[in-house]
């Protein structure tokens, strides 16, 4: 088991290596003048560019850019960021917490109406819950993310005036950067919470149920597929019919034997959730104008903030491979065949 | 003929296969009738530019000028859904194609040869694989400049990585049968051998995977539309059409739904178009995936 992990934490800087060289090569793409704005930190620089070209060999082969580049990020200047007003660095750490909250928020509903309805359609197959439920899987999974976030914010901003986009009204983002607000978790609504603001934490709340609503639709198909499909198999098999000729309540056999195997898959997957999760952040947060790392890398994309294209795509890649990681080791402590047998 | 007859066999039991041949049937057709249904105005260069009555910013409601009323700066919506339609096929044709044809061609490259060759490309699918698929897209456009063309290459070049390791997985599997050995012995060429032996006959999981993705494709293209990375303005495109309704989401006062339209029609039609794909790609799966009979 150790072994395993290893093996696949060894991995991971070679993937970083490629990530990072594909982006780098993209780049190359744009013309040295664009390039620059990746060393630029200060607007008041943009004087001098022809000399940071030449400093920075933009004009050389892209080996070497790409190798004068990873001795900078290594250094952790990863440049200024036009679109988000910041240096790169601050900005991830400004953005990343809302895009983690938001996804956070949205993956334990999938995950619970996901395995609910995928075990109610195996158990009840070919029932009205079965078509029901397979139907609209079926079209979460055809609606575009910005098609359903416009039509909520249409229906539940525009008409009821219940769930307005951004992350929250102006009273309250005076107050969560004021002096006497503490951020314990980077999470918002947590640390409203713990800073005993009620009122700010209902605000904040409110503006995260369209955005992790779209979110919930538009990803749980894949979920209550998959669960359904491995429920299924699991009913059939020898043993379940063994524990139903023994007279077990079909309770017990559904939620001890057959569930408890079914869910192997469905808990690999459930990091695959959270990667999916990462993609579909980048439309939704660009709808309802929440201010994460998806709508930073979609705004740093259409202006050609360079700076903030990599420092919003590697991070994006960053945590993507991460969540692969976190699956394959999931695999290997749920599943006792590959936790024993390598 | 025995073939149809056995594919229809399928179907019949399978109304959600059946709305899905009729969901693509339908807009093929409005695809292939788009110069009678939306006739372009006499003297217009380009049959895929929106006409424009006026530049006036709000949308009109729908009227019997026009059936589906103007988005804003007063494109027919009409015009813009019916010649969309011939733009969204063909995106998700080509690039789908393209992708295949370079998954099939690479993926089976890596299968065949395995060694250094399969290492180097695996490792490369890696890596692209690393990034959620809209991720790379949006960068890849971006750094290209905003077109209908570049959207395209962009999402073939985050679509093909899956099939390439799907055909390496059954090529590796296909080149140790009789078969081929047979086929070298007579002294067939490599190209010859994975032509035409082996890529025939592992090619089906590919084709299945294929149909199935249509949706998503079709989606991702949209999005990157939306964003405002596709076509230029005044293009027929669905993507684009949903993203000039962005500004009118709220309506006026007393009336919240006065530009319902501007959402609604261009929505609902990319939700049956990847809904209709959806549908087929199941039915396809099941008429040739031998284990689910």
């Amino acid at each position: 088991m150790l072994k395993f992990c290893l093996k696949r934490l060894a991995f991971l800087p070679f993937v970083m290596f490629g990530v990072t060289a594909l982006l780098f090569s993209c780049l190359q793409f744009l013309s040295p003048e664009m390039r620059a704005s990746l060393y630029i930190k200060d607007p008041r620089q943009l004087s001098q560019l022809e000399a940071v070209i030449e400093k920075h060999g933009l004009r050389k082969p892209v080996y070497i850019q790409y190798g004068l580049w990873l001795k900078q990020v290594a250094r952790g200047e990863l440049g200024y960021s036009e679109t988000a007003k910041m240096p790169v660095a601050q900005a991830v750490k400004a953005f990343f917490p809302a895009t983690f909250e938001l996804t956070l928020i949205a993956f334990f509903p999938i995950m619970i109406v996901g395995v609910y309805f995928g075990v109610l359609s195996a158990v009840y197959k070919d029932k009205l819950i079965d078509h029901v439920s397979r139907f609209v899987a079926i079209t979460g999974y055809s609606l575009p993310s910005f098609v359903l976030g416009l039509l909520l914010l249409m229906v539940f901003y525009g008409r009821l005036h219940w769930f307005p986009p951004g992350r929250y009204d102006l009273a309250t983002d005076m107050l969560v950067h004021a002096d006497s607000f503490r951020h314990w978790t980077g999470l918002l609504t947590l640390d409203c919470l713990l800073n005993g603001e009620g009122k700010a934490f209902l605000t904040v709340a409110k503006h995260m149920v369209l955005p992790a609503t779209t979110l919930l639709y538009i990803s749980v198909a894949l979920l209550l597929r998959i669960t359904r499909s491995t429920m299924l198999e699991e009913l059939s098999k020898d043993y379940v019919r063994t524990a139903r000729a023994k007279g077990l309540p079909e309770k017990v056999i559904i939620r001890k034997h057959a569930l408890a195997n079914a869910l192997i898959p469905v808990v690999t997957l459930s990091s695959l959730m959270f990667i999916g999760l990462l993609g579909g952040v980048v439309i939704t947060e660009t709808v309802f104008d929440f201010p994460g790392i998806g709508r930073w890398g979609v705004q740093a994309a259409q202006q050609l903030d360079i700076p903030g294209v990599l420092g919003s795509t590697l991070l994006a890649a960053f945590l993507f491979v991460m969540a692969n990681l976190v699956s394959d080791l999931l695999y290997a402590v749920v599943d006792p065949r590959i936790r024993v047998g390598n | 003929m025995a073939k149809l007859k056995s594919i229809w066999k399928v179907l019949k039991h399978r109304p959600m296969s059946l709305l899905g041949f009729g969901l693509i049937g339908f807009f093929l057709s409005v695809a292939l009738l788009a110069p009678v249904l939306a006739p372009p105005e006499a003297g217009s260069r380009d049959s895929y530019i929106i006409p424009q009555s006026g530049y006036s910013p709000d949308p009109v409601r729908p009227s019997k000028e026009h059936w589906f009323g103007t988005t804003e700066q007063q494109y027919d919506l009409y015009y813009g859904m019916v010649w969309g339609t011939r733009t969204a096929f063909s995106v998700a044709l080509k690039v789908v194609g393209f992708s295949v044809c370079v998954g099939i061609l690479l993926g089976g490259a890596a299968g065949f040869y395995g060694g250094w060759i399969d290492e180097l490309l695996m490792r490369f699918t890696d890596v692209i694989l690393a990034f959620p698929d809209i991720v790379l897209a949006v960068v890849i456009v971006a750094v290209r400049g905003p077109s209908l063309e570049n959207v395209m290459i962009a999402v073939t070049a985050v679509s093909w990585p899956s099939y390439a390791r799907l055909m390496r997985g059954d090529v590796m599997s296909v080149k140790e049968r009789d078969f081929v050995a047979a086929a070298r012995a007579i002294g067939a060429s490599d190209a010859r051998i994975l032509f035409r032996h082996i890529i025939p006959n592992s090619i089906y999981p590919v084709l299945v995977v294929a149909s199935l993705s249509m949706g998503r494709i079709v989606i991702t293209a949209a999005a990157l539309s939306f964003l405002g990375l596709g076509a230029p303005l005044g293009y027929a495109d669905w993507g684009q059409l949903i993203s000039l309704s962005r500004n009118w989401i709220l309506g006026s006062a007393g009336n919240p739904f006065e530009y319902w339209h501007t959402v609604f029609i261009p929505g609902i039609a990319i939700f049956l178009f990847v809904l209709g794909w959806n549908l087929l790609g199941d039915a396809v799966r099941d008429i040739l995936d031998p284990r689910q009979k």
